[in-house]
């Protein structure tokens, strides 16, 4: 796993991109209850790398980002798009250690 | 075989026959040829006085039709014998059957000097036209004076239009109050009240007994003694039916005038008709456009084969003169045998109702309303029908009413488009859910929208739930989520979420919450857990472009900029490789800067003395301006200036949706001020301001909400209107539909943000002052906070590292995104 950044740069339901090695993107979410997510950056409807910048909250209690390019909500857990269950993106396995942030390879 | 219909006479009355007649000869048996009078295509003449707000007849068009219209060409001749008529260009059609739709002409007094220069009729735009030179050219110091000899509905119309043009008008009229034929003492004595209020002065029971000229000035002499020293007069004193032609070719005329027809609006030829008010019907010519589309629709059925008759004049009135609501209904004068009146007249709440009920009280016949028509809707409908209550809880301010569920099935409830209660209700059962769907789906409140009350109330009746729930996390709707932040003084989404809502929140309740927070003046967007809650535009203070980079736009308020600054925008473009484009709200909009790129283009820009031009957030965005007083030939006002001071006053104001406006130096509208949310344009004497204007998907001309006022008053409204909208509205909503949606329309804003019906203005402009006083630049306040700083940045763990993902090419000499994930050739 690659140690991307220490937690406290992860405001709660606010997201941040990281750079893994390869250039893969990864956007990583934190939410209220102190989860944290990793996703890949790509939105797959628009293939701009903007996921990481979208609003986090919830859609019947399910976690979700929700893409800024045209708002389609995606699983945090799953990657699974809300609107549109054949839509997925890749899911980062992710964990916190002494307060930094890794990212592994799915 | 094709017959040919000519139609003589192209008013109203006559476009609504070939209206009806081109939309029901689907088998093509008519050619249908229109000989006009006037130069210009039917225009809507009800709504002539409407003409000075704009000076653009295109306002008032009725749909063009795809007929043989002869413009310009009038009828001169009938042979009934030959079935010809001859037209003035001396061209002879043939015919097999003529419908007379020659309408009326205005009716002079037989007063010495009523041809002298500077008197008028009040019939055509024509006529406006010409009273509007005469206005402009009279030279007195001050303001004109003009006097509307008749005080009907017709000169209280005249008399409004000359108010628009700056003129203080004088009302006369020879009966002892005003509107005698459909108002009672009662009414009038209250409406005459209200309108002197509005810079009216009223004569009643006077003529004039002549006028002369002295000078530029025309001086009246009143039966009354009174002297009137004047700049122009108009002529309203009644109409009389054009029956030139059918006298010519011995067509039975009426005793007063007007050409005789049966129920099918037949002449005593039987080839001919007339309708409108050229015919005379069971004796009567009726001056009303509503008997007239009767007529119409008579002939056109007629001429299809069908056994139409005309079912009766309903002479019903509702209008609004000068800003006071009139309305006179069945009986108004209580002229049937034992008829009973029950009155209620407040002269201190400004409203006059009176009920005419049967000798038994049990059948309702007519009625007159001033001050307050609210009622007219529900009371028209039951005239002729039985009463299930008292008739003076019919018009008493605790009665009630009439409730609606009284209301039979065939009775309208949209009298603007003819729609019935039971057309409503099938409309419901069949899946309109809300006022907007029934509106799409039966035409009713599109028209003057009172009805809009009563649609929400049949669906309530009908068991469909409107939710006004901003989203899944919040049941309250935008306005009242306002109210609670307000009132509570919560600021922050998760406290707001956690007493009022439920759940973690979502894109569309944390960016309104954000947007409310910053109306109410919260700091900056950025501060603390603010920052969480912005869509990506609101976030980075940059406009996400498809590739995954953003925008600038700097402020150029009222699209006034010096060499200098254009030099650095020019520099900044050139030295970040940013395509560059004009934008339609006279600013410059640069593509293609990646996130870490923002602050370094800002921090040139602001240097610079550039602040953000918010074209990222629901907020102000720009307003237009034309060239003005100081470079324009035909400029009555600086534009520009009024422009700068709006953009600079109303910059960085949170919406509920972005917020255009535009400032035109005259009448020529060079801004396009009609089509933004509040334009304003020059007129001689100030400012008109008009609100609810749209372009893009669903475009609206903006409404005059005032006239003539000074830049303070102006400022005063617009603050007004702007913080009701802020506080008041859905979320994305614009003013537009803010307006259409509101009870009472465009009469309710008036009232509220003009006269201060809801006490709300001083807290509303107080609202505003705290937005200017505590405005600051968005991108200085970023460029100065490192913990801000730190979020432009591509990749939290390799800042300055530019995302793989955005590539270019050149295209007309500028950068533009490769298409993502997409081979180029497949976009060719």
């Amino acid at each position: 796993m690659t140690v991307v950044c220490p937690l406290d740069r992860l405001l709660p339901y606010r997201g941040v991109a990281a750079l893994l090695p390869g250039g893969v993107q990864v956007a990583l979410f934190r939410t209220g209850d102190g989860n944290v997510y990793a996703l890949s950056n790509i939105d797959p409807y628009s293939r701009a790398a903007v996921l990481s910048r979208g609003i986090v909250g919830d859609r019947g209690g399910v976690p979700v980002a929700v893409s800024p390019m045209h708002k389609n909500a995606f699983d945090l857990r799953t990657g699974v798009c809300v609107d549109d269950p054949d839509v997925s993106v890749e899911v980062f396995p992710v964990r916190v250690d002494a307060g930094m942030v890794l990212v592994g390879v799915p | 075989m094709t017959r040919t219909v000519v139609v003589v006479g192209y008013g109203m009355v006559g476009h609504r026959l070939v209206q009806a007649l081109c939309e029901r000869d689907i088998a093509g048996q008519w050619r249908i040829v229109v000989l006009a009078e006037e130069e210009r295509h039917a225009y809507d003449r009800v709504a002539l006085s409407s003409y000075v707000d704009t000076w653009d007849a295109a306002d008032l068009t009725l749909p063009h039709l795809e007929v043989d219209l002869r413009l310009g060409d009038p009828a001169v001749a009938i042979d009934r014998s030959g079935r010809t008529v001859t037209c003035k260009s001396g061209e002879v059609l043939r015919y097999d059957a003529l419908v007379l739709a020659t309408g009326s002409y205005p009716f002079v007094p037989p007063i010495p000097g009523k041809d002298l220069p500077g008197c008028y009729v009040y019939r055509t735009i024509d006529d406006l036209d010409q009273i509007r030179d005469a206005v402009q050219k009279a030279n007195r110091p001050g303001r004109k004076a003009g006097m509307v000899l008749g005080g009907g509905l017709l000169g209280l119309e005249a008399a409004n239009a000359l108010r628009g043009m700056g003129v203080s008008p004088h009302v006369v009229e020879m009966a002892p109050r005003l509107m005698p034929i459909q108002v009672d003492e009662g009414g009038a004595g209250l409406l005459k009240n209200l309108v002197q209020k509005l810079d009216l002065t009223v004569h009643t029971g006077a003529s004039a007994s002549v006028i002369e000229r002295d000078g530029d000035r025309l001086i009246a002499k009143l039966t009354n003694g009174v002297e009137l020293d004047l700049d122009v007069v108009v002529f309203s004193a009644g109409i009389r039916p054009r029956d030139q032609l059918a006298r010519e070719m011995d067509l039975e005329v009426g005793a007063r005038g007007g050409v005789v027809v049966d129920e099918a609006c037949r002449t005593s030829d039987e080839a001919v008709y007339a309708i409108g008010e050229c015919a005379c019907i069971d004796g009567m010519v009726y001056g009303l456009v509503a008997p007239g589309y009767a007529m119409a629709e008579v002939v056109a059925d007629r001429l299809l084969g069908g056994a139409a008759t005309f079912p009766g004049a309903d002479t019903s009135t509702k209008l609004k003169l000068l800003g006071v609501d009139v309305a006179s209904f069945g009986d108004a004068h209580a002229a049937t045998e034992g008829a009973l009146e029950v009155v209620f007249n407040d002269a201190v709440a400004g409203t006059y109702a009176k009920v005419v009920v049967s000798d038994d009280a049990k059948t309702l016949l007519g009625g007159i309303l001033v001050g307050d028509a609210s009622q007219y809707t529900l009371l028209r409908p039951m005239v002729g029908r039985q009463l299930s209550a008292d008739p003076a809880s019919l018009i008493a301010p605790a009665g009630g009413g009439v409730e609606l569920g009284a209301l039979p099935d065939d009775a309208q409830v949209c009298s603007c488009h003819a729609v019935t209660k039971a057309a409503i209700n099938a409309a419901i059962t069949e899946g309109c859910t809300d006022v907007p769907a029934l509106k799409t789906c039966t035409k009713a409140g599109t028209g003057c929208g009172s009805c809009i009350p009563m649609l929400k109330t049949l669906l309530s009746e009908a068991g469909v739930e409107q939710s006004k729930a901003l989203c899944e996390h919040f049941t309250q709707s935008r306005a009242e989520v306002f109210e609670i932040i307000r009132a509570s003084g919560i600021r922050t989404f998760s406290a707001l979420i956690a007493k009022y809502g439920t759940g973690d929140g979502c894109d569309i309740c944390k960016p309104a919450v954000a947007s409310i927070l910053a109306s109410l003046g919260n700091g900056h967007v950025l501060d603390g857990e603010q920052a969480s809650l912005q869509d990506t535009n609101d976030h980075f203070l940059a406009n996400l472009q498809r590739n995954g980079t953003y925008s600038v736009v700097p402020r150029i308020p009222g699209g006034e900029i010096t060499p200098e600054k254009l030099m650095v925008i020019a520099e900044v473009a050139r030295d970040f490789g940013l395509y560059t484009k004009i934008t339609g709200g006279q600013r410059i909009d640069l593509f293609g800067a990646t996130v870490d790129q923002l602050p370094l283009i800002w921090r040139r820009l602001v240097d610079a003395g550039m602040e953000s031009g918010h074209a990222y957030g629901k907020a102000l965005r720009t307003v237009k301006s034309c060239v003005g007083t100081t470079w324009c030939r035909y400029g009555v006002q600086d534009s520009v200036a009024l422009a700068i001071q709006l953009e600079l006053r109303y910059r960085g104001l949170r919406s509920p949706h972005k917020l255009k406006s535009a400032v035109s130096g005259c009448a020529r509208e060079c801004a396009e001020a009609r089509s933004k949310d509040f334009g304003v344009i020059a007129t001689e004497h100030g400012w008109n301001l008009y609100v609810g204007g749209n372009g893009g998907f669903k475009p609206r001309h903006a409404d005059l909400l005032v006239s003539d006022v000074d830049t303070e008053t102006l400022v005063r409204l617009i603050d007004r209107f702007l913080m009701f909208y802020i506080r008041t509205a859905d979320r994305l909503q614009r003013t537009a539909g803010w307006i259409e949606a509101m009870e009472g329309g465009l009469d309710h804003l008036r009232d509220v943000i003009v006269h201060d019906s809801l006490g709300i203005c001083a807290d509303l402009e107080a609202a505003m002052e705290r937005h200017v006083g505590s405005y600051a630049d968005e991108w200085r306040g970023v460029l100065e906070d490192p913990d801000k700083l730190a979020r432009f940045s591509s990749f939290v763990n390799a800042p300055g590292t530019p995302d793989p993902t955005i590539s270019f090419r050149e295209e007309r000499g500028q950068r533009v995104p490769v298409q993502l994930g997409i081979p180029e050739v497949a976009t060719r």
